[in-house]
């Protein structure tokens, strides 16, 4: 089978414990429920010498809770218990429907919210064996020079394929992030980079240990859809989420993003001129039409990125309308 | 007749003697659990990987990453230093030619010269751990100069001097055939009715859930045994002896417990020569486990085709000729290539009667992981096409899709086109079935937008009538063995990958013998210990080894049945005290000649054929092309089921395989030859989910071949799912999809194709209609 290289693995009991140890160990990296990295580091994407375990911090970072008005969520909840969790299932649809179609019951099981979020981007050229990307002539990701999804491309545009972020970010969340600096609380909108290099601003002594989702969010108007070859297992083939914010009839407020097209997930601009439109199905129809404008799947995920662009529009009417009830 | 007893190994009724009318209730057509059932879902089963031994050493593979490139030179010196290696193998040590059929040895252990795609082996390492043993195959120094490849069959024809397989003698032809039964052109000229199209079927792969392993070891007198997940343990032994140079009586080959197979285990790998080869050198157990991707390399699975198919029908609808052009991807190596050639052509001659048939067909050699045998080898792609144009050319002359297949029913008794001989057939009651369960006729058309039903039909061999290498011994053997305790022993060459044949043996025992099933141990797939049988492929196993088991077990119970005694261990004392030896009884199996006069003529004959039909419901969303199946009805004729629940479990299994290759499996390579995403992640099975309502119906037609009236059920089950989704997918929107997998991008194509062809009849219609 696939092995691991060797790396050890630190276990720290505290966060406090955690940041230390990731501040002194250089190329450290985060190992919470492993659904990620574990396959990663089989593949050979990382360096990495040390692994920084949180299962010792479980009991510090394994909650839901409500402070000031805010819905806190403890960044080593399981996907599992998020998607079973009634009280989200029923104030927050589609966060719960995005975790529940994240990979499998076994993989639910282990993966955590805060690891979804970092989840690294993906690529069908970079999540291959070494012997494959050898072959191929290896990407500038690891080990190599181009770019085999876009020509001449200069920065890595893998994409981010976290199902929790497009629905975080269509809410306007927050992540805090602990060092042993202090900590910081920073917009999910402003979390995402797209250098080629970092796919977040979390620094290499960081620690994402809590989502905070604001007052109000349960009385969006919400849905979330991910696109997908097959019905578990898969990652997205495109993501979105929607949650628009209706009173009297009309549109308060349109957050519309989409994922599973480069480094980071889109956020659907310019929509300011649709608020106080009617929330309805031209509503639907015109937000389609911005979002295939807005969007331009690439080949860093297998599925035709014709066909993902060409039915965009569709999906996204189709999950506007699921959002506003009328579908 | 009273019940039988539960226990003391008796499955006699009290007070009666033994076998006097008593028939146990685990006999043929009970519903007997699995008997590997309990350890595959515990865990306590023991595959080859679970084996290990003191001392044992794993081993690692490098592999090309050309697609074609010669080898000029193999320099192993760094990784046979690095710390925790004990043995490296390199391509000059095993430099003997194999392949499962003798006519087609064009395959290396590791490459000496040349490699042919890129995962081709070229050396192996033998390391105290998996990853030393991989580190160290990263510092060997291979010297290659590449080579122009061909990565297309089209390419391979047009490119001879591009060699992919020095074995091929013409060009990069594996096996051209052409076959011609009666005046095709004339018919075709005649006909009321044609079809003609061309049709693509993508190449796709079995993904076993257990990886090939293969564990070696040499004994103290210089004996060597090997466990690997096999489908076809003597032909293993006979490539390994020869390709090692060493008697067949020295080694021993065991198939473990085995995770699935499909045609995926049926070859001799690499992975058994070399670690057979560094067991010798190294004197230490040698294990080797392949990655999934190394899987996916490995692959055997189904040819790409491209077909070219014309589907004549005469003015009352019937089949007066059916003419097929077919190219055959096969990658760099044979495997059992020359028989897909064959088969390809050979196996579509049922279950409707050809007035005339022709098939041209063409296995070429590329620079790709080599294809072979998948469940259906051969004929799910012909028949793809060929139920997909029948539907079409029958729609033409206005026939219901069941009505034209069953106005071409072939019967039974009946020899086809090509000379084979059918004896029964239960198609007609298959199609009957599936048309009453899925509501045909009252629903079909008034089903609403974007939904539809289809039907397709088959016919599939059980077992083929030669063994691969020609000799007149059985083509299955079994000895069965009883104990004074009443335990029965089944000792039998067959291989059980899941089909569950060892349970049927157990069945066969208890009704002959009139013991209880439990009681019957079966000894499987040991060349030591079990007599040969030829391998799990073809479908031939539970309709050959079953006859074996059988006959000897017949001799058995005459001996119980003069012995007399109340319980079944009394019984076997009594026998055995009247012979003054212990009871044991041999049972052989030999098809007789079957088969047309021509060359070529008994490949694709078998003893008794199984037929198929399958309505498929399918639901298109046209803004996406995205679609899917609600429900396959499937039934199959088995002969006779001998265990309804494993018939059941292998016609449902075999139409989720057929639905997935509709549905999303495609292996993909780039312009190096590149496989794209081997894993299980980027090369997508269906999970349970996407999993359609599958409705199983058994046919029993008593085939007089057959053990017990018994036809094949592991393959047969799976040809129509295609071409019913396809069928169906025309009905539910007037589309016809000719290229597998339906992608949904390839639906929406061909639905916006329609569309403009609607708009522009609507225009010309409208502008006949101002000038009228």
């Amino acid at each position: 089978m696939m092995t691991l290289p060797s790396v050890e693995v630190l276990r720290p009991r505290t966060v406090a414990e955690a940041v230390e140890a990731l501040a002194a160990h250089q190329g450290a990296r985060v190992l919470a429920g492993g659904t990620d990295i574990v396959p990663n580091l089989k593949y050979g994407m990382y360096e990495t010498q040390h692994l920084v375990a949180l299962r010792g911090l479980s009991s510090e970072l394994r909650y839901l809770r409500e402070e000031q008005g805010e819905l806190r969520i403890g960044a080593l909840c399981t996907i599992d218990e998020l998607a079973e969790n009634s009280l989200l299932r029923e104030k927050l649809p589609a966060l719960a429907e995005a975790c529940a179609g994240i990979a499998g019951p076994q993989l639910r099981r282990m993966g955590t919210l805060g690891g979804n979020l970092c989840l690294d981007t993906r690529c069908v050229y970079i999540n291959q064996s070494h012997f494959w990307r050898s072959a191929l002539g290896f990407c500038l990701k690891k080990d190599g020079t181009v770019c085999h999804v876009v020509a001449g491309g200069k920065r890595c545009v893998a994409a981010a394929s976290n199902d929790s972020a497009p629905v975080l970010l269509s809410y306007d969340a927050s992540v805090k992030l602990v060092s042993p600096r202090g900590e910081r609380v920073v917009k999910l909108r402003d979390f995402y980079l797209a250098d080629g290099v970092h796919n977040t601003v979390v620094e290499r002594d960081e620690l994402l240990v809590e989502v905070r989702i604001p007052r109000g969010t349960s009385s969006l108007k919400q849905a979330f859809y991910k696109l997908r070859t097959r019905a578990a297992i898969d990652f997205p083939a495109l993501n979105l989420a929607v949650a628009i914010r209706v009173s009297s009839g009309r549109a308060e407020s349109i957050a519309l993003s989409v994922s599973a097209l480069a480094a980071r997930p889109a956020i659907i601009k310019g929509l300011d001129d649709l608020i106080g439109k009617p929330a309805d199905a031209r509503l639907a129809e015109e937000l389609g039409r911005r979002a295939h404008k807005q969007c331009k799947p690439l080949t860093n995920i297998g599925t035709d990125p014709e066909w993902r662009r060409d039915i965009l529009p569709v999906l996204v009417r189709r999950t506007t309308l699921r959002a506003l009830g009328l579908s | 007749m009273s019940m039988k007893l539960p226990s003391d190994g008796a499955g006699f009724p009290s007070g009666e003697s033994a076998l006097s009318g008593a028939r146990s209730t685990e006999g043929i057509g009970a519903r007997l659990p699995k008997s590997d059932g309990g350890v595959k879902a515990d865990g306590s089963g023991l595959y080859a990987d679970d084996l290990s031994f003191p001392r044992m050493l794993h081993a690692k593979f490098l592999r090309s990453p050309h697609a074609h490139a010669r080898i000029r030179n193999v320099d192993v010196s760094k990784a046979l230093a690095h710390p925790g290696v004990v043995a490296t193998l390199v391509g000059s040590e095993l430099p003997a030619r194999y392949g499962v059929i003798p006519w087609t040895h064009d395959e290396q252990a590791l490459a000496t010269d040349k490699v042919r795609f890129i995962g081709d082996e070229v050396a192996c390492v033998a390391a105290l751990d998996e990853r030393t043993a991989e580190e160290a195959c990263r510092l060997i120094e291979v010297d290659y100069e590449v080579l122009p490849k061909v990565l297309t069959p089209e390419d391979a024809l047009a490119h001879p001097e591009v060699k992919v397989n020095e074995k091929a003698k013409d060009g990069n032809i594996t096996k051209h055939v052409h076959l011609e039964f009666g005046p095709v052109d004339e018919a075709i000229a005649k006909a009321a009715s044609i079809a003609r199209q061309t049709y693509r079927y993508a190449g796709s792969t079995h993904a076993p859930i257990e990886p090939h392993c293969a564990v070696a070891r040499v004994d103290a007198d210089g004996n060597l045994t090997l466990w690997s997940s096999t489908q076809i343990p003597h032909y293993v032994q006979r490539e390994v002896s020869r390709v090692l140079g060493i008697p067949q009586s020295k080694l021993r080959v065991i198939q473990p417990l085995l995770g699935g197979a499909f045609g995926g285990k049926s070859d001799p790998f690499s992975l058994e020569f070399c670690a057979c080869k560094l067991a010798l050198k190294t004197g230490r157990p040698v294990k080797i486990l392949f990655t999934r991707e190394e899987v996916f390399y490995a692959h055997r699975g189904r040819h790409p085709m491209t077909m070219d198919v014309t589907v004549a029908l005469d003015g009352d609808g019937r089949i007066a000729a059916v003419d097929d052009k077919i190219l055959i991807d096969g990658g760099a190596y044979a495997s059992f290539g020359m028989i897909t050639a064959y088969y390809a052509g050979q196996l579509l001659t049922g279950p409707y009667r050809f007035g005339t048939y022709r098939f041209d067909s063409f296995r070429m050699y590329t620079n790709k992981p080599p294809c072979g045998p998948k469940r259906g080898h051969g004929s799910v792609q012909p028949r793809f096409a060929f139920e997909v144009a029948l539907d079409e050319a029958g729609e033409k002359l206005g026939l219901d899709p069941m009505e034209v297949r069953r106005r071409n029913f072939i019967g039974e008794e009946v020899d086809t086109v090509n000379g084979q001989r059918i004896t029964s057939n239960g198609f007609l009651k298959c199609l009957e079935l599936v048309e009453q369960a899925s509501g045909w006729k009252e629903r079909r058309g008034k089903l609403g937008r974007g939904r539809g039903l289809g039907v397709a039909g088959s016919m599939y061999i059980s077992g083929t009538a030669y063994p691969v290498y020609p000799n007149e011994m059985p083509q299955s053997g079994v000895l069965v063995k009883l104990d004074r305790s009443g335990r029965v022993t089944v000792y039998s060459g067959a291989s059980d990958i899941g089909q569950g044949v060892n349970t049927l043996l157990c069945q066969i025992a208890a009704e002959e013998l009139g013991c209880d099933a439990r009681n019957v141990t079966v000894v499987a797939a040991d060349t030591d210990l079990t007599p040969v049988d030829l391998g799990a492929y073809s479908s031939r196993v539970t309709f050959m080894n079953g006859q074996a088991a059988r006959e000897a077990c017949q001799k058995l119970a005459e001996k119980l049945r003069a012995a007399g005694g109340s319980t079944f261990a009394e019984a076997c004392q009594k026998a055995e005290a009247a012979e003054g030896a212990p009871l044991a009884a041999t049972g052989g199996y030999r098809t007789v000649k079957l088969g047309g006069n021509y060359r070529g003529g008994t490949i694709g004959a078998s003893p008794a054929y199984s037929f198929t039909a399958h309505v498929a419901e399918v639901e298109v969303d046209e803004e996406t092309g995205i679609w899917r199946v609600h429900r396959i009805w499937a039934a199959h004729d088995c002969g006779k089921a001998l265990n309804p629940t494993l018939v059941e479990g292998q016609i449902e299994g075999s139409v989720y395989m057929g639905a997935a290759e509709a549905h999303m499996e495609e292996m993909v390579y780039d312009q190096r030859g590149l496989l794209f995403g081997p894993s299980l992640l980027d090369y997508r099975i269906p999970t349970t989910v996407d999993t359609p309502a599958l409705d199983a119906y058994i046919v029993e037609s008593n085939d007089k071949n057959g053990p017990y009236g018994a036809k094949e059920a592991g393959e047969g089950p799976l040809h129509p799912a295609i071409p019913a989704i396809a069928n169906a997918i025309y009905d539910a929107c007037g589309i016809r999809i000719r290229e597998l997998p339906f992608y949904p991008q390839r639906v929406l194509k061909l639905l916006r194709e329609r569309d403009a062809r609607r708009d522009a009849l609507a225009a010309q219609e409208k502008g006949q209609g101002r000038v009228a």
